[in-house]
């Protein structure tokens, strides 16, 4: 270590200020705040969605509003399926922090379950009106509706696909803390989908109801 | 001796227990108590601005609107602190900031969109027909 810091000077006497040696990290220990910054980032995107459906949300072009296509008890059965998933999906990680992989197993398939219900009530949803000649095409407000929703629901599909491939991991590989440090950012990634959701359900379907 | 023996975790016996003690991540973890009082807190959360606007039971708009934004707001931090087990002392307090810069950048880009385009729009109306006489 000595010589490091008596090298000061390049052969041009610059001064040589560069570390000879990185400074030892244990390995992802800067994952969680690197995916949490993801997060943030996504949370952009939505509040940009968000905000252009706030927008043009009232343009109708003498089409359908939203009282004339949502229907509400279908979206409080969406909010429960997702938010019983968020607490499953805490059961896996308490079960995961004890080190029980079959259990773990078993809450992350009830969590995939909850996730699949909600898409397929989502896409039911969507199907409805597109069937009723609500298509995005129809409105601004309809444009602007499926952009929001449906890149939420996109965002659902793709946690489910590494819901799915988490679970191959852990059963191929066990509880290793790598895969328990892939868990923690699925935690992240899933309930920070629900807290999008709330904003969702608010400021879509509910505040919809009431123009 | 033989609590003395447990205590020690020499034995073969007792390996399982100094691995699973063994914190490797040191991030903030959620207790049973924690989901389970985040969820309740939910459940109550979601139900009364669906109740709210099911039943009309305000019978003001503008009032049940305000509501259950306010509501949204509650549930939503309601998450981040029982699901998502924010505090300020997780990763040095740099989840926190993140949080807080991006609650800024979201703010900013709500109210100035919707202000701006809700005055646009109101200004914009009525001239429209005017605007086409001009030369």
């Amino acid at each position: 270590m000595a010589d490091i810091s008596l090298n000061l000077n390049t052969a041009d006497g610059r001064p040589l200020y560069h570390l000879a040696e990185e400074p030892h990290h244990p390995e992802g220990s800067s994952t969680m705040l690197g995916f949490w910054l993801y997060l943030m980032s996504d949370c952009l995107i939505f509040a940009i969605l968000f905000a252009t459906y706030g927008v043009l949300g009232a343009n109708y072009a003498a089409g359908p509003s939203p009282k004339d296509l949502f229907d509400l008890k279908l979206i409080a059965l969406n909010t429960a399926m997702l938010l019983f998933s968020s607490i499953t999906y805490g059961f896996a990680m308490l079960e995961m922090q004890k080190g029980r992989t079959g259990t773990t197993q078993l809450w992350l398939a009830v969590t995939g379950l909850f996730g699949l219900a909600f898409l397929g009530i989502e896409l039911y949803e969507f199907a409805h009106l597109i069937h009723e000649g609500a298509t995005p095409q129809r409105s601004a407000f309809l444009s602007t509706f499926f952009t929001l929703v449906g890149t939420h629901g996109l965002h659902v599909t793709f946690g489910l696909i590494w819901l799915v491939t988490l679970m191959v991991q852990v059963s191929r590989r066990g509880l290793v803390p790598a895969n328990k440090r892939r868990l923690m950012c699925l935690s992240l990634f899933w309930h920070f989908l629900d807290v999008i959701w709330i904003g969702v359900f608010t400021f879509v379907y509910l505040m919809g109801m009431l123009r | 001796m033989s609590s003395g023996s447990h205590a020690e975790h020499g034995d073969h016996g007792h390996g399982d227990h100094g691995h699973s003690d063994h914190h490797d991540d040191g991030h903030a973890h959620g207790s049973m108590k924690d989901y389970v009082t985040g969820f309740i807190l939910s459940v109550i959360l979601t139900a009364i601005p669906f109740w709210l606007v099911m039943t009309d039971a305000l019978a003001n708009d503008q009032m049940t609107g305000m509501v259950i934004m306010a509501f949204a707001v509650v549930q939503i931090v309601v998450h981040m602190i029982y699901f998502l087990h924010m505090n300020s002392r997780s990763e040095g307090g740099w989840t926190m900031m993140a949080l807080i810069f991006t609650i800024i950048l979201v703010v900013i880009t709500m109210t100035g969109s919707l202000w701006v385009m809700y005055h646009l729009n109101t200004n914009m109306m009525p001239m429209s027909h005017d605007m086409s006489q001009m030369p």
